[in-house]
């Protein structure tokens, strides 16, 4: 890497098969789908087997995500599944990322991850502001970027961009 | 009897020392903080449903506006996003140039937290004497790019130009000089009495705290975790350089002060080696005029700005437009550490704390 050398930029390790395979062993049944693109690594999980799921990856010793980076959605209208709820995790110890994604229906419901780590109370709250996405047991679910009064999901696809 | 009743005032959104539109609803005790409530959202502009709305390119100058005291960092993390999500190889010139520009947007952004926290504390000094060196960093980014605050220096795969002809000279009369400011700005606070008073054991929190709360930055290395995206996940080619990370050991304002003195030398450090070695060849990468990846394609880049880390997230669903833009920014997950860091305090230490985690009211709110 570097200067003339022409190897390819890494940006950051994720984390690989092993976990994959140790997630499957671990909760039969619940890894619903695992993909590798750039490096990356995704897995999609069944949304009743999210709490456990997550609070293995942060406590096993194998995996050990101490870190909540980022929890998002994305809006896929057309899918029976329209909602993709995305956390993104990092492990200090192990320097290593990882994507955990799990699908909800029209009225998403999600359990809430602030008792693992308490530096998802405001991300959730953004995600529900921009989603609608509620997360169940968050202690403080408001909203926290819009008005108290919107009334609306705006980064929903079908929330116009104007009227 | 007396007897102290809890108050609840309000403090912001228009307030000179909440740097931006923060409005914070305070909950006293006397003086002493009972609870603080951030409330935010003042300055949100909706850029990640905009960004959903246009072309790849389109989005970059948007990215300007996030975190507007490092406009850079911010042009950065997206246009690495959309680098990894096509699999663009930036040429070595162009990687080594933008750790140039990236270095010197870490100084800029630096001394304008360093004038503002000392200000904010009551060093008004400081504010004039940091303001005087961070207009010689813009000159320089306007010498580049033409913008002294929104620069828009980056193109996906690569940068817009080469350094004009002088620029490089007039960086390294700046880098020059830069020690020689740094001491001077140490000799008005680093040992001061009152500063020392202001900032030590003031807002202290633990690794463990500060990880659990996503906290990143200088604001989580003034806690002994030396977690620096440039040295644990390497982009461009930092890999190349020499530099240190400083780490605090007892987490306070303080140690946060002490590691941002230290990165700006770091900084420095890193630009003279960069512009030692700036390799040959071209300094943009082909890329198609019209950008669709592939349906379904995601990428997640991060880069250290000089706040923390700054990472972006594009999921494509092979149009020319970017199906999700989300912008994880360092300030909204710091910001969320201040209830944490002032509990117990008094008033005033709450607008050093401000300071101290340098939030950017463009980035939390987006």
């Amino acid at each position: 890497m570097g200067a003339g050398s022409g190897e390819p930029r890494v940006y950051g390790r994720w984390d690989g098969p092993d976990t994959v395979a140790r997630l499957k062993a671990e909760f039969p049944g619940a890894v619903l789908d695992s993909a590798d693109f750039r490096g990356e690594t995704t897995i999609v999980i069944a949304l009743d087997a999210v709490e456990d799921v997550l609070a293995f990856l942060r406590d096993a010793p194998e995996t050990r995500f101490d870190m909540l980076t980022d929890v998002t959605a994305v809006h896929w209208p057309a899918r029976p599944q329209p909602f993709e709820i995305v956390w993104h995790l990092y492990s200090m110890p192990r320097n290593v990322r990882l994507r955990v994604k799990a699908n909800a229906g029209p009225e998403p419901k999600v359990p809430s991850v602030v008792p693992l780590w308490p530096g998802a109370g405001w991300l959730e709250r953004e995600c529900y502001d921009m989603f609608g996405v509620v997360f169940d047991g968050h202690p403080d679910l408001r909203r926290i970027l819009m008005p108290e009064d919107f009334g609306e999901w705006p980064l929903r696809k079908d929330f116009p961009l104007k009227y | 009897m007396y007897q102290t009743s809890e108050l609840e005032i309000n403090m912001g959104p228009q307030h000179p020392a909440t740097h931006g539109v923060l409005r914070l609803v305070l909950r006293l005790d006397g003086e002493t903080i009972v609870e603080v409530k951030p409330v935010i959202g003042y300055l949100h502009r909706g850029v990640e449903k905009l960004s959903e709305n246009r072309g790849y390119r389109s989005v970059t100058p948007l990215t300007d506006r996030l975190d507007y005291c490092a406009a850079f960092a911010e042009n950065h993390s997206y246009v690495g996003a959309v680098e990894k999500l096509l699999g663009v190889e930036v040429p070595p010139r162009a990687q080594a140039m933008r750790v140039v520009l990236a270095e010197l947007q870490r100084i800029a952004s630096h001394l304008i937290w360093l004038a503002t926290h000392g200000l904010d504390i009551g060093a008004m000094t400081i504010f004039l004497y940091a303001f005087r060196e961070r207009e010689k960093c813009l000159d320089l980014f306007e010498g580049y790019c033409g913008a002294r605050l929104t620069y828009n220096a980056l193109r996906i795969g690569g940068v817009p130009q080469e350094f004009p002809d002088g620029w490089t000279e007039a960086l390294r009369r700046f880098l020059d000089e830069l020690p020689t400011r740094i001491a001077q700005y140490e000799t008005l606070l680093t040992g001061n009495r009152i500063w020392r008073l202001r900032t030590e054991g003031v807002g202290v929190i633990d690794a463990r705290t500060a990880l659990g709360l996503g906290l990143t930055g200088p604001t989580l290395r003034g806690s002994g975790v030396d977690y620096d995206v440039r040295k644990y996940a390497p982009y461009e080619n930092y890999r190349d350089y020499a530099f240190d990370i400083p780490v605090g050991s007892k987490g306070d304002t303080y140690d946060r002060y002490l590691i941002r003195m230290e990165e700006m030398r770091q900084s420095r450090r890193i630009i003279l080696q960069a512009l030692e070695a700036l390799p040959d060849g071209p300094i943009l990468a082909k890329v198609a005029g019209r950008i669709r990846p592939p349906k379904g394609a995601e990428a997640y880049f991060m880069t250290e700005s000089p706040r923390g880390e700054m990472s972006v997230y594009l999921v494509s669903d092979g149009t020319d437009k970017p199906y999700r833009v989300r912008f994880r920014s360092p300030c909204f997950n710091n910001l969320q550490g201040l209830p944490t860091l002032s509990k117990g305090h008094m008033v005033a230490d709450v607008v050093a704390l401000i300071g101290s985690i340098d939030i950017v009211l463009g980035c939390v709110d987006r």
